[in-house]
């Protein structure tokens, strides 16, 4: 049994839900021989993915969807082995940088070579008729490629462009070298609207024939409508936080309390100590609480936007562009230095100042 | 058994299929000295080395997109004939490893081979100069230890071998490599080349476009003609197979404006507009508000920052002093978000700073 995220992800063009006009670029772009190089950026949460494997499957039929996982090595400068996870099917590869870390200059340079001065010798599988010659390489998280292993694909993507094409997915397209961004498509993918959302968990409670208090559609829209607004319009979550709703009870109430996770309610109680009580033994209270989090792995950089916007919710308006102010810098040096521990605590102090 | 002439027509046909699917700025890539737009210095200067046939060490210099590769391809080409051009030319750029082990062994190697003898065909069509170039394309992305294991190599070699360095910052070459050089420096081009180029390249590709497209397209792409022929390619792949695809439906199949700027990547002037307002609404909820539903757009806040500071620096009713602080505060911005940094507190935080000065 899988998660309805996976059971109802769309895996052609066609049954994609919203964005209809960039669906139908893409399924035009995929009808032709002719198939740029991608930077698809949004949100997360807003079918980057997935709209990414429906186009592959497009361009190539079912085939893309006969998975495998190879386990590469690479040895670097320095004589270092390194093993990392290559996700591949007969005509694409998926790759996530961020598993290399700073190594990944050597990977994209030996992998995508290896790649592009092959050429696809078996073309004549796929559907239609019509041949790709191209195999697809797929980045993700593009964005936190170094600025090394980005300066490197530049010329590769010119050089093998008749072998090889590039999808790279990222949440944001600053901390893309302006070379890249030249050399690609941009497309743009925009969060679900609220209604778009509850839609879907519509037809996913039809399809699961879930059993409501109430049946009333007006009523029913309104759960999703909460559950969407909570979600922060990311559609992952939303249908994350609806199959948690449907499992905990047989049927659903409609008064029932979404859940929040566990670290968010975290944070909250540490918004509100910061609020309420402003004193050094606060602030060595809110340190354990801050350590806890970072040993369950609850990246800081995520810790600091919920804390301060939890923070900018309950203060007083005067006080908001203060706090935003401190948060940036402390966003600035959670990002350059590497001990989050001193920045989140740092950001506390100071948030406590701003605001006695 | 394939018959010979089948074979070539399937040849023939792959090459077709494979000039179709390159890319545009490949496919019109200047040829010979003459095709580069702009840069008319360099090109009267390199032109002279054609005739006298000797060259001295190179190092172009510029903004991306203004055409210094593609000059010192277009160079070896002429100098060398395509037959010479292999044994002649080594081109390395960021894409190759580029270590020092590399310069020493390399590009060592290479520079120390004796020059091979011309055929005497060769000899006839091309000036074929005894010595071989060395093309270091993106030198600025070297490490300083490999630029300074360069310096000897450049010296000892050079009765049989020229390098030519590409790069975009001067300042990130060394300063005995730069001295060792002589320098071009290549400018961003002028609208009217720049745009005679486009004009070149549509008319090849006979692509049909609305009267202020390619007005558009050097707009946005500020002197890149790179980044220009790029977009146009883009908005042609996707206005011809949007038409395409339904053909019932007829829409009109020239390309326009809006095509254009939703293929760059830029925010349509509306939102500029909005953010503008909000921001001079000076209510922090608004902008907490307004900055979400950006973000969830999914804009990319540089880009963003972009077009405000050209949309709030370039409008005359506002005073100096306010045009300087936002300019700082846009500074700062951009700063942080090129650390890495969240780009919705970043956002948030400029607009707010931005809405206390205005």
């Amino acid at each position: 049994m899988s998660l309805w995220v996976d059971k109802y992800r769309p895996k052609t063009l066609n049954k994609l839900s919203f964005h209809e006009s960039i669906t139908k670029n893409l399924g035009a772009l995929a009808s032709t021989g002719d198939f740029p190089h991608l930077l698809v950026y949004g949100p997360s949460g807003s079918g980057k993915k997935t709209r990414v494997y429906a186009t592959l499957h497009e361009l190539f039929g079912s085939q893309v969807e006969k998975l495998k996982i190879d386990v590469k090595t690479f040895t670097t400068s320095s004589n270092r082995k390194l093993e990392f996870n290559v996700l591949s099917s007969p005509y694409h590869l998926e790759i996530t940088p961020s598993d290399m870390g700073n190594n990944d200059r050597v990977v994209i340079q030996d992998l995508l070579k290896d790649i592009a001065s092959t050429e696809q010798v078996d073309f004549t599988s796929q559907q239609k008729g019509i041949k790709h010659r191209f195999k697809v390489v797929i980045i993700n998280e593009a964005d936190s490629l170094t600025r090394d292993a980005q300066a490197a694909l530049r010329r590769t993507m010119e050089k093998y462009s008749s072998n090889i094409r590039l999808i790279m997915i990222s949440n944001t397209t600053s901390n893309i070298i302006p070379p890249i961004k030249s050399r690609t498509l941009l497309v743009r993918i925009p969060a679900p609207s609220v209604s778009e959302i509850s839609q879907i968990l519509n037809n996913v409670a039809t399809k699961e024939n879930l059993k409501f208090s109430v049946n009333e559609e007006s009523e029913k829209l309104k759960l999703f409508e909460k559950i969407a607004i909570n979600s922060s319009q990311n559609l992952r979550k939303a249908l994350l936080c609806f199959e948690t709703v449907s499992m905990q009870n047989e049927t659903i109430q409609l008064s029932t309390n979404l859940i929040d996770l566990d670290w968010e309610i975290i944070i909250k109680n540490i918004s509100r100590l910061i609020l309420t009580n402003q004193s050094v033994a606060n602030l060595s209270k809110i340190r354990v609480i801050f350590y806890e989090l970072l040993a369950h792995c609850i990246p800081a950089r995520i810790i600091l936007k919920t804390l301060l916007f939890d923070l900018l919710e309950s203060c007083e308006s005067n006080k908001i562009e203060d706090l935003v102010s401190i948060g940036s810098t402390f966003d600035n040096r959670l990002s350059l230095g590497s001990k989050s521990i001193f920045h989140l605590e740092g950001f506390a102090a100071k948030a406590m100042v701003a605001l006695s | 058994m394939v018959s010979e002439v089948e074979r070539s027509a399937r040849n023939e046909k792959y090459e077709q299929e494979r000039i179709e699917h390159t890319p545009w700025v490949e496919k019109y890539r200047p040829k010979n000295l003459d095709d580069v737009a702009s840069q008319e210095h360099t090109v009267k200067v390199l032109k002279r080395t054609l005739v006298s046939a000797n060259l001295p060490h190179m190092l172009f210099y510029g903004p991306p997109g203004t055409g210094k590769t593609s000059t010192i391809l277009a160079l070896a080409k002429q100098l060398y004939g395509p037959n010479l051009f292999k044994s002649r030319v080594l081109e390395l750029n960021a894409s190759d490893e580029r270590g020092i082990s590399i310069v020493r062994q390399k590009i060592k190697n290479f520079a120390r081979l004796t020059v091979s003898n011309p055929t005497k065909e060769d000899l006839e069509n091309y000036p074929c100069p005894p010595y071989k170039i060395i093309i270091l394309d993106e030198a600025d992305s070297m490490t300083n230890d490999a630029q300074s294991a360069l310096r000897r190599t450049m010296e000892t070699y050079s009765n049989v071998t020229r390098f030519c360095l590409v790069c975009n910052y001067i300042t990130r070459i060394i300063d005995p490599l730069a001295s060792r050089c002589s320098k071009f420096r290549f400018k961003s081009l002028t609208n009217d080349d720049a745009l005679a180029r486009l004009q070149y390249v549509a008319n090849e590709e006979k692509v049909e476009f609305e009267d202020d497209v390619l007005n558009q397209v050097l707009r946005i792409s500020n002197g890149d003609l790179r980044k220009a022929i790029t977009y146009l390619q883009s908005a042609t792949r996707l206005q011809n197979t949007t038409t395409f695809s339904d053909e019932d439906m007829q829409i009109d199949d020239k390309i326009s404006v809006n095509t254009i700027l939703e293929v760059g990547g830029v925010v349509s002037e509306s939102i500029i507009k909005n953010i503008i307002t909000t921001i001079e609404s000076k209510n922090s909820k608004k902008i907490i508000d307004g900055t979400k539903e950006i973000i969830l757009q999914g804009f990319s806040a540089q880009q963003l920052l972009d077009q405000l500071h050209d949309a709030l620096i370039l409008d005359d009713a506002r005073s100096s002093i306010t045009k300087n602080k936002i300019a700082l505060i846009l500074f700062d911005t951009d700063r942080k978000l090129s650390n890495g940094t969240d780009e919705h507190i970043q956002l948030l935080n400029s607009f707010l700073q931005i809405s206390k000065v205005i």
